[in-house]
Parts: C-alpha cells; sequence; structure tokens
C-alpha cells in the first residue's frame, strides 16, 4: 500500500460538452482559459479522474480534445490526476492519446463495427499505454437484457485477453438505462444492470464495470429531487454488485440515509423492479416532489421579504451567504456611496454580531460563520468602491498578524483574525512562517496600528523574543500582542516584554482579542491598560525572582533516584519487527476514533464531549458545529479529500544511563536516542524519571511513529478564495483530529498486532482517550520528552519523509501541520511525566551526548532551563 | 538460440549486473579539437561537441571508452548515440547522417562487446541509447501560450523510429531511452519500437530510464516516479529507473520507491555526486561505490552503473562493491488497474 487506492471513483464529468451545458458554451466559445477552471474544480472538488468529451456537431472535436489537453497539461493541480478521453470517434480519441502522458483511460471502444476494428482500437490502446472503457455494444447494438450484456462482455474479454491486452486495464460499461417510461419492457433495465455487473465481475477476472448514471432518470425531467434520489439509490445497489466507478455529478447525489424514506422506498421498487405497480407508485410519489426544493426554500425565507437592511443584518447573524451578494447590490444602489453600505447596514450587522458574542449570545463558530458573510459582501463592494477611487472605510485600526517563523501552525491566528476583523479591524496576515524581517517590514510600510504574534510549537517563544528583539531595534513603539497554545503571560513577562519597550501583552484567546485591541487604540484607555499590563508583568518577575524555585538534585542525584520498573514485566519483542507503511490509512476507520474534546476546544467552546452537545448555555452551537463537521467529514470520507499517512517503526534497543541506544540490525549501526531526567526533588518515594528508566538495559525494544493527514491545501485555498474562514478553520481543525485519531489508532495497531503485546485489547474509543491501555507514545517537544530536535533523529528512523510525506521546518515544526509523531513504550510501568527544570550540568552533559554545542541544546531546552 | 532478452534475465538472476559509466564526461577528458570531430566529413558547420558523431570521425575514441568500461567490469555497453537523433544533429547540420551514426556507433560497441565476451566467456550487452532530444510533446516553449507544441507525437514517433532501427541494425541488442525528463516523449519512443518490432518481427526489448529534475522527485514533465511507471509499463521494458538526476544520496528515496512497485528489473546510474561550482564532478570512486552497494545490500538494484561525470574507476569501484551481493528479487504486485497523471492512480482489481 504505497499509493491512493481507490474503492468507487468519482470520475468528473463537467469537462464533457454532452454533459454540461456549461463547459459546452465555453469550449464553443473558444473560452478554454474558462474551460480549464472548469477541470480545476472539479479536481478540487474530489474527482479521482476527470473525463474529457468534445463530440459536438458545431466543434472540431479533434481540434478542441488537443487543444484542451495540452491545456490541462500545463497545470499541475489539474493533470496530477488521469484523464479520462471520451469520444464516440475514434479518431478524436487517438489524437487525445498522442498529447496525454501518464496513463489515461480510453472511453470507449466497443464491437459496434465488428472484431477487427474493436481489436485495431485495442491493440493501439496497448501501444499508446491506455485503459479502456468497453461498452456493451456489438454488431447488433447496444445490449438491454442481462444475458446480452453479460454476454457481449464475456465475448470481448475473451478477444481482448487472447490479443494479451491486460484484464486489469478493462472497464466495461453495461449501459445505463432509463427506468420508470411507462414501456413495460423498460422496468428491469435498472435490475438488469445491477445483475449484470456482478455476473461480469464474477465472469471476467479483474475488470471493472463502470456507467453514466444520468440516463436512468430520464423520465422525471425537471423534477430534480426524485432525480438525484434515484440515482443515488441506484448507486447505492449498484456499487453493492460491484459497480467501481461512475460518471456522475457529485452535487446530483443525495446521502442514502438522507433521502426520504417514501421516497426512496419508492425508487427502490423501480430500480430493482419489485413489483409491477413500481413505476406507477413513483410517478404518483415524485408530483409530490417536484418543486420541493423551491417550496422549502421558499418556506425558510419568509425573512426575504424584509427590507435590505434587516436582510443584510440577519445573514451576518445567521451566517447565510446565499443572497449577500445580491442584497449588497441593492444596499449600494440604494446609497450614494458605495463606502456608505459598509459603515451602514453592514458594520451595524456586524456590530449586531460582535454584541451578541460579547454577551456570550453567539459564539465563535457563529461569528466566523458571519465573518465569511462580511467578506462575500465587502469583496462585491471594494470594485465600485476603487472605481469611485474612494478612502476606503477607516477601520478602526490596522494589524498585522504572522505565525513566526519556523512554525506553521495558524488555526488560532485565523480565529482570531476573523474574530478582528468582524469588529472593524483590518488585519494584514503573513500567514505562517514569517521571518521578523518581513513582519517588521509590513508593519512599516503599512503604517500597522499593532503586531499579533502566534505560535504553537516550543520554539516559536524564543522566536518571538527575536521578533521583539528586532522590533526594538527598528525602533517601532507599536503594540506587540502575543497568543497561540505555548505561549503564556508567564514567558510574555519574562522573556518578551523585557526585550521592548512598546505596549507587550498576553492575549489569552480570541475572545479576549477585540477587548484587548480597542483598548490599545483608544485613545482614552490605553494609557491604562498599557501601565496595568506592565504592573503586572513586573509583578510576576519580581515574585519569580524572589520566589524560591524548586529545589533541583544534581544530575549524579537525580540519576541515583531513578524508575527502577520490574524489567521481567517488559514486553515480548515484536511480531513483527521493522518498519511499516500505510499509505492511505482509510478516514472512515479513523473517524470512529475521533476525540471530539480537543475538537470543540479549538473553537473556544469548553467542556467534555459528548456532554458538551447538551451544554446549557453552548449546546446549541455546539451541535451546530458538530453537525457542520459531520457533514465535512462525509465530504472529506466520500470525496477523498485526504490522505492519511503514516509509519510505525519497532526496533531492538538497550537503555544505557539515560540513553537508549537502537541497534539498527540490517544497517549494522547503533543510533542513539539521547533522553532527558527530572531534576527537580522529589517528595519521598518518587522518583526522578526518565524515559530510558523504562527500557531494559539487558536489552528491550522501542518503536516509533510519524503520521501526517495530507491534502488540506486545495481545500483550504478554495474556500479562502470564496471567502469562507469558517470551513477554511473547520478543514484544518478536522485535519489535526484525524492526524491525532491516526496516531491513537496505530498504537493500538502497534498493541495488538504488530508488536502484538495486547494481542487481546478490546478497548472502547472512550477508554482509548482516557489512554487505558498499556504503554505511552510521547512525542519529542511535550513535556516527558522536550527536546524537539529529537524529531530529525526520529525521521531518519523511520525515513518519515520518504514513507509519509511529512518534513520538518527549521524549528522541527511538522509539515502538514496535521502530524504527530513520537516513540513507543511498550513496559507497564511506563508513564507520561514532565521533565520541568533541568540544571546546567545535565544542560552540559546532554549537549555531549547529543552531540551537539552547548549553545545550540540551550537553544532547544531553553523553556527547561532557568 | 538464446535471445538477448532471455540471455540478460538469466544472467541478472545470477548477480547484480553493471552498466558502463559516463560517455560525454570521458570525451571531454580528451579535450578533442575541431578536427577530431569534423574529420573528412565537410560538413557546413562546427562538430566540435557532436559527441556522437566521432563513431565516423574518429571510431578509436568511442571504441577505447568501451573498452575501458569493459576493462572495469562493466556487463553492457550503452551505444555513444545519445543525441544521435534527426533534431539534435540538426543543431550540427548532419542531420543526414542519423542513420550512418547510429548504424556505425552501435557496430563499434557489439565489436568490444563480443571480443571480450569470447575473451572470458561471460556474455556482454549491447544497449542502444536513445536520449529525450531538446524538444518536449507534454511542454510549451512559450509561457504566455501554454497550449503551445514545439513538435508533435507524430513527428517524434518517426524521429525516434529512424535512431531505433538504425541501432538494431548496428547490432545492439536492446533499445535503452535514457533521461526520460518528458514522459510523454518516453512514450513516443515506445510507440516507435513497438512499430519497429512489427516491421522486423521479433521481440526488441527496452530499457527505460528516467531522469529526475528537482529532490522531490519527479522529471520536468511533472511525474513521480510511480506515475512514470505506471505510464510506461505497457511497454514491458527489460528495465526500468533512473540516470543521471542527482548524485545517488539525493536518488535513494526515489529508487526505493521505484524498487518497491516495479515488476521488473531495475537499473540505475547516477551521476558522480553533483558539479562542483565548476561544473566538475568530484565523488570519488570509492564514494559513490559505497552509495551504490547500500542499495544493493537493501536487495533494491538489479543493475548499477554511473552517469556524468562516472569514470572506469568508478565502474570498476561499483563492480568490486556489488560483486557477490544478491540481486534485487522482483515484485508481483497485487492485481490492480493503475493510472497514472502526474501522480499515480490505483484501483484494485
Amino acid at each position: 500500500m504505497n499509493q491512493h487506492v481507490a474503492s468507487f471513483v468519482n470520475i468528473g464529468e463537467r469537462t464533457n460538452v454532452t454533459g454540461s451545458a456549461a463547459f459546452k458554451k465555453l469550449i464553443l466559445a473558444g473560452d478554454y482559459a474558462r474551460a480549464v477552471e472548469v477541470a480545476r474544480q472539479q479536481v478540487e472538488n474530489g474527482a479521482q479522474i476527470i473525463d474529457v468529451n468534445m463530440d459536438e456537431g458545431l466543434l472540431d472535436a479533434t481540434l478542441a480534445m488537443t487543444t484542451f489537453l495540452k491545456l490541462i497539461a500545463a497545470e499541475p493541480d489539474i493533470a496530477r490526476v488521469p484523464v479520462m478521453i471520451d469520444s464516440s470517434k475514434w479518431d478524436v480519441i487517438e489524437a487525445g492519446l498522442k498529447c496525454v502522458s501518464g496513463k489515461p483511460i480510453v472511453n470507449s471502444i466497443s464491437m459496434k463495427e465488428g472484431e477487427q476494428a474493436f481489436l485495431e482500437h485495442a491493440r493501439k490502446c496497448m501501444d499508446y499505454g491506455a485503459a479502456v472503457v468497453v461498452m456493451a455494444f456489438d454488431e447488433k447494438g447496444q445490449a438491454d437484457t442481462r444475458a446480452r450484456k453479460v454476454a457481449i462482455c464475456e465475448r470481448a474479454y475473451a478477444l481482448l485477453t487472447g490479443i494479451g491486452f491486460p484484464a486489469e486495464d478493462i472497464i466495461f460499461d453495461p449501459n445505463i438505462f432509463a427506468v420508470a417510461t411507462g414501456i413495460e419492457e423498460h422496468d428491469r433495465y435498472g435490475l438488469d444492470f445491477i445483475e449484470a455487473v456482478a455476473e461480469i465481475k464474477a465472469r471476467c477476472p479483474r475488470v471493472h464495470c463502470s456507467g453514466g448514471l444520468s440516463n436512468l432518470s430520464f423520465s422525471f425531467r425537471g423534477n430534480e429531487p426524485v432525480r438525484r434520489a434515484m440515482h443515488s439509490v441506484f448507486l447505492y445497489h449498484a456499487i453493492k454488485a460491484g459497480l467501481d466507478m461512475a460518471i456522475v455529478n457529485a452535487g446530483q447525489l443525495d446521502v442514502y440515509d438522507a433521502i426520504d424514506p417514501a421516497l426512496r422506498q419508492a425508487c427502490e421498487d423501480v430500480i430493482l423492479n419489485r413489483d409491477p405497480g413500481a413505476t406507477e407508485r413513483l410517478i404518483a410519489l415524485a408530483e409530490s416532489f417536484r418543486g420541493t426544493d423551491a417550496r422549502a426554500e421558499k418556506e425558510a425565507e419568509e425573512w426575504r421579504g424584509w427590507d435590505v437592511a434587516r436582510r443584510l443584518e440577519h445573514a451576518l447573524v445567521k451566517g447565510i451567504d446565499a443572497h449577500v451578494v445580491e442584497d449588497t447590490e441593492e444596499a449600494r444602489l440604494a446609497h450614494a456611496r458605495p463606502i456608505e453600505v459598509i459603515e451602514g447596514p453592514l458594520m451595524a450587522g456586524m456590530n449586531t454580531v460582535g454584541d451578541l458574542f460579547g454577551a456570550g449570545k453567539m459564539f465563535l463558530p457563529q461569528v466566523v460563520k458571519s465573518a465569511r458573510v462580511m467578506k462575500k459582501a465587502v469583496a462585491h463592494l471594494i470594485p465600485f468602491i476603487e472605481a469611485a477611487k474612494e478612502e476606503g472605510a477607516r477601520a478602526k485600526g490596522r494589524i498585522v498578524m504572522a505565525t513566526v517563523k519556523g512554525d506553521v501552525h495558524d488555526i488560532g491566528k485565523n480565529i482570531v483574525g476573523v474574530v478582528l476583523q468582524c469588529n472593524g479591524y483590518e488585519v494584514i496576515d503573513l500567514g505562517v512562517m514569517v521571518p521578523w524581517a518581513t513582519i517588521i517590514e509590513t508593519a512599516h510600510k503599512e503604517g500597522a496600528d499593532m503586531i499579533g504574534l502566534s505560535g504553537l510549537i516550543t520554539p516559536s517563544l524564543d522566536e518571538m523574543v527575536t521578533v521583539a528583539e528586532e522590533m526594538e531595534r527598528a525602533g517601532l513603539t507599536i503594540p506587540l500582542l502575543i497568543g497561540g497554545a505555548t505561549t503564556s503571560k508567564v514567558h510574555t513577562a519574562l522573556r518578551i516584554d523585557p526585550k521592548y519597550s512598546g505596549p507587550v501583552v498576553h492575549v489569552l484567546d480570541a475572545s479576549r482579542a477585540v477587548g484587548v485591541a480597542s483598548r490599545l487604540l483608544s485613545d482614552t484607555q490605553r494609557d491604562a491598560l498599557v501601565a496595568e499590563t506592565a504592573s503586572e508583568y513586573e509583578k510576576i518577575r519580581e515574585a519569580r525572582e524572589g520566589k524560591a524555585q524548586s529545589v533541583l538534585l544534581t544530575l549524579e542525584e537525580a540519576r541515583a533516584n531513578f524508575y527502577d520498573p520490574n524489567y521481567a514485566d517488559k514486553p515480548a519483542p515484536p511480531l513483527q519487527p521493522g518498519l511499516h507503511v500505510f499509505s492511505d490509512w482509510p478516514l472512515a476507520d479513523l473517524r470512529n476514533c475521533i476525540d471530539w474534546t480537543p475538537f470543540f476546544r479549538a473553537w473556544e467552546l469548553h467542556g467534555t464531549y459528548p456532554a458538551i452537545l447538551d451544554d446549557a448555555v453552548v449546546g446549541e452551537t455546539a451541535r451546530s458545529l458538530k453537525a457542520d463537521a459531520d457533514a465535512m467529514l462525509d465530504r472529506i470520507i466520500a470525496e477523498g479529500w485526504l490522505t492519511a499517512r503514516g509509519v510505525a517503526g519497532l526496533w531492538p534497543c538497550a537503555r544505557d544511563g539515560d540513553d537508549v541506544t537502537i541497534h539498527l540490525v540490517e544497517e549494522e549501526r547503533n543510533v542513539t536516542l539521547p533522553f532527558l531526567r527530572q531534576q527537580v526533588r522529589k517528595s519521598r518515594e518518587r522518583a526522578n524519571m526518565c524515559l530510558a528508566d523504562f527500557i531494559d538495559p539487558a536489552g528491550d525494544w522501542i518503536g516509533g511513529f510519524a503520521v501526517g493527514i495530507h491534502g488540506i491545501e486545495p481545500h483550504c485555498e478554495r474556500f479562502r478564495a470564496a471567502k469562507d474562514d469558517y470551513s477554511d478553520i473547520l478543514l484544518k481543525a478536522l485535519a489535526d483530529r484525524f492526524a491525532e485519531a491516526f496516531a491513537e489508532r496505530l498504537h493500538q495497531h502497534v498493541r495488538t498486532t504488530l508488536w502484538g503485546y495486547a494481542p487481546g485489547e478490546q478497548l472502547t474509543n472512550e477508554a482509548l482517550i482516557r489512554e487505558e491501555y498499556r504503554g505511552i507514545r510521547p512525542a519529542p517537544g511535550y513535556p516527558a520528552c522536550p527536546d524537539h530536535s529529537l524529531k530529525p533523529l526520529l525521521f531518519e528512523l523511520l525515513g518519515a519523509t520518504a514513507n509519509t510525506g511529512i518534513t520538518l521546518t527549521e524549528s522541527q515544526a511538522m509539515l502538514p501541520t496535521a502530524a504527530v509523531s513520537g516513540f513507543y513504550f511498550g513496559h507497564p510501568e511506563s508513564q507520561y511525566f514532565g521533565v520541568a527544570r533541568i540544571g546546567r550540568d545535565q544542560l552540559e552533559d546532554y549537549a555531549a551526548r547529543r552531540g551537539v554545542d552547548l549553545a545550540t541544546a540551550e537553544r532547544w531546552l531553553r523553556p527547561n532551563l532557568d | 538460440m538464446t535471445s538477448a532478452r532471455d540471455l540478460f534475465l538469466a544472467e541478472a538472476a545470477k548477480r547484480i549486473l553493471i552498466n558502463d559509466g559516463g560517455f560525454g564526461t570521458e570525451i571531454q577528458r580528451l579535450g578533442l579539437g575541431e578536427a577530431d570531430y569534423a574529420g573528412s566529413l565537410g560538413l557546413a558547420r562546427d562538430q566540435k561537441g557532436n559527441n556522437d558523431i566521432l563513431a565516423l570521425t574518429a571510431p578509436h575514441v568511442p571504441e577505447g571508452i568501451h573498452r575501458a568500461y569493459f576493462e572495469a567490469g562493466a556487463d553492457i555497453a550503452s551505444v555513444n548515440t545519445f543525441s544521435a537523433n534527426r533534431i539534435s544533429q540538426a543543431d550540427y547540420g548532419a542531420e543526414h547522417l542519423v542513420r550512418e551514426i547510429n548504424v556505425a556507433s552501435a557496430a563499434i560497441a557489439r565489436r568490444v562487446a563480443d571480443e571480450f565476451a569470447a575473451g572470458d566467456g561471460r556474455p556482454r550487452f549491447v544497449a542502444g541509447s536513445i536520449g529525450p532530444t531538446n524538444k518536449t510533446l507534454s511542454l510549451s516553449p512559450d509561457v504566455n501560450d501554454p497550449g503551445f507544441r514545439e513538435i508533435d507525437w507524430d513527428f517524434l514517433v518517426e524521429v525516434y523510429h529512424e535512431q531505433a532501427s538504425a541501432l538494431i541494425e548496428g547490432g545492439s541488442d536492446f533499445i535503452l531511452v535514457e533521461t526520460v525528463f518528458d514522459t510523454l516523449n518516453c512514450k513516443a519512443a515506445i510507440m516507435a519500437v513497438r512499430q519497429l518490432e512489427r516491421e522486423l518481427g521479433r521481440d526488441v526489448p527496452l530499457m527505460l530510464s528516467m531522469t529526475l529534475t528537482d529532490l522531490s522527485g519527479r522529471n520536468l514533465s511533472g511525474h513521480t516516479v510511480e506515475a512514470f511507471w505506471y505510464a510506461v509499463r505497457h511497454a514491458r521494458p527489460l528495465t526500468v529507473g533512473l540516470n543521471c538526476s542527482f548524485g545517488a544520496a539525493q536518488l535513494r528515496p526515489h529508487v526505493r520507491s521505484l524498487s518497491a512497485i516495479a515488476d521488473t528489473l531495475i537499473m540505475v546510474y547516477p551521476n558522480a555526486g553533483l558539479p562542483n561550482e565548476l561544473g566538475q564532478y568530484d565523488e570519488l570512486p570509492a564514494e559513490t561505490a559505497a552509495m551504490l552497494r547500500e542499495w544493493a545490500e537493501q536487495g533494491l538494484v538489479n543493475v548499477l552503473g554511473g552517469c556524468c561525470g562516472s569514470t572506469p574507476a568508478h565502474i570498476a569501484a561499483i563492480a568490486r562493491a556489488a560483486a557477490g551481493l544478491p540481486p534485487r528479487v522482483v515484485p508481483a504486485p497485487p492485481a490492480g488497474t493503475r493510472l497514472a497523471g502526474l501522480e499515480p492512480f490505483v484501483m484494485a482489481a
């Protein structure tokens, strides 16, 4: 398993002139630039293969096919997926084959013109290196009954394999025809197809089956709810019978379980031809669904009758973006200047949002949705404002925000950015991994009113100190806001504040950001806040200096007080030592292992899942957020947005003091992992622990892992392009959950199967979350193993970058950001602990063991030093 | 008589085979002048740098290099015809000599190979080298017109066909399509060889070798090694692999991925490291050999050799390093439909 292995394949059909009127129009008009965008969207939306068809009487199909294929070849985001060259004319197909590298699919060839032409085309496909769709079509015509479908496909299979055509490169299309037409002979068409698929796959080993879905519901043209239901029901049964792929517009499918039960039953009766009255019943029922889409919309949209200002407010508060552009346009026409729309109704609406948020009546997920609506409205107005050469609305303040160099985490920063924007601040977001020079230069150039820094991993704390020092050197005086998971008031007070003479404020979370920003930019309140903060930080520093620090043992003393487990209990050697690569762990499996509590915390909704769903205050928001998350998870999984790649390794080793020495037997070398030991004096009986203590000096085993979730970028880009921060943040938060779930799941797989010391382990997801299992998986950069710079060692052992595609930044942050890595300790007594403060003696000892100079070790271990 | 394909497979089952090393850099070291290159052909343009034409004007040069590589322990001679195609020769005004160059050059390699085989009874093979030409089927040279192409498929198939046919006529055992920077160019070469096979009524085994242009492991047309393999697997090549690119150190992860999925022999012949600031390769034979030995020990390869910057000393060191190590076992991947865009896509059977 070292690449994407698909089960059911969605073939994008929007780049097909016979299937998409919009695409046909673009091609006929020669607008290839926009036609290419259609292809790009399809791939972004999860099409795993794109079907290209130019069969249109008014077109030179050969020219259109080759032009389009050459153009998409120049677009790496599109060209990454295979192409299906679709034409009823062989000449067009062959011209296409001469332009497509990679290995495409030809759609289609058949025995329509006899065996000779069929085999000639098949041979050419072999020479060009293409798979083929073979239509169930022979000299007599298209196969309609089950028997004819099977007979024709079997005959084609024998002919093709007879000339050496690889069976796995054959895809049969046994023809989907319209059902419920009122003609009795058509009643079995659906069932015939489904049964034929099962039989063809049984009789023709290694082939695949495909079909074009839209014919099926032809008799219900104009009744989209019924058509969607029919397609979904049909696919549900056909996939079970073995259908591997379908040319289908993913937007024209419903979730099978979500279809109205009566309608689903009626569709099922028709498609499976359960009784002669089925068609009549579906036709009767269909009338009641005709236009239900429209009616439901109408009911939900009473508010559409309100005046435009109220409509905008409603849309902002409810986060509905469906009509915002037309409403904004209406408001623009009603105002003398476009800027007044922003200053008037839109700001009024956002003020309502801000008030509700401030009063705790709206929660972060809703605010982010509101921001999406606001951004769309403003985006609509900007061209008009620029055309009128008007000064933009003066924002309350301009804030430059960045995740510092070496760090790639930005969920928190994005949330703060959105909240600030909702409250009328202009945010210049420099993104992630931003060097200090860029931050300061931008602040200068844009005349920023303040700078906000964010970071998640501990090395970012140092980088923030650097930014503060450089701001001082650049002579800046504007406020510096510090935020992010590892930042703290104490660190800000002790390390950052002393380096910069302007105001430095630690901001605990997004909901505080607006208050801090507005006070810092207020003429009347600024000085008070600055003085307040400065004195608070001064007190922290004094307290720190005066505080009797916990007493440190010498390293020697600490080592003497090591944790002494009963090595007789150590787990047996792994059943499957060595490296195990998982290139596409099924997301549907990981979904069941998700720990939801941290997900809600990321959105600043505090509480434990699932109790949080019924929380009196945030329950409703939590439920709505969970519903959006579930809907996105459905799409992520169904459309294959993300790929979970991981690697686990199990190696023989031995403890050697505070080091663990790994023996790479095949490579005839050892790798030393130095660990840190607690040095703070313990109360009686408690050991000064070090991870090495859990390893038997006489020989033992240790493991390592790295998992990452790939593929969010195109989707995040798409969301951002659509001004949809909500979905952007939601997807990032879900990717993080998938990474954690993968780490949990892989650890379980290691315990039960690969290492196998707990073969019978049966734990519920809740028990997994509570870590009720044997063994731990501490990660470099976390309390038990605080040195982030062990990651490159771990990665090298695992071949992690080659095996999982995860890379490390200079600060040892992992990319993609949704990634987890760590070590496996299997001893039943192994446990998590915090190394906490260490002494100079251990620092010097560690630097020597780690093979780095003192300054480097000091840099990596700064959070653990005085 | 055993076919060259079967003979090669039989030898490859016994040991890791050795390809030869750099040709261009070896010729460069001789410091030949315009007169050496031009000979008495009377061509209108300067020929200095046209390495391939030496087969006609200074046949002792390629012969000497083949000899040196066989002496170093090579099993395979790649014919000195990397640029002996109509497109590249047009730069020297020598496109009318393409057939002659290829026939003559292959014949030289054949003669030396047979001489060595007769000497010690160990089979030697001749691989007719086909370079990528300096034109590409997949990319537009004009940034403002991404749909534009300098050449088309049918033309390139003809160009390759002309060269392949002459290489076989001159006595090549295999056609080596090497330094593939554009996967579609390679597919055109495969098509040309298919046509040649039908004309000759016999098997013409292919060796395919991709070159990577960036460390993420893609060639110029953007294909990953996996996507490349799926795009060319229909050629049922005798070997597939990587050459040139960067040095062995950077190539390793990609050799590994290809080795895991390709159900045929793997041949890799990297450059002798990366060139220094002066464009010279200074990786020592022992260094290259040590890295290649690691691949052999890990069972990643069936054929090893060198590309730019490698010398007979490198090949001798590689041959010594690989001696006695078992060849890679060709895997049997599970059945499945293997498609590719720039990236691979697999449907399980």
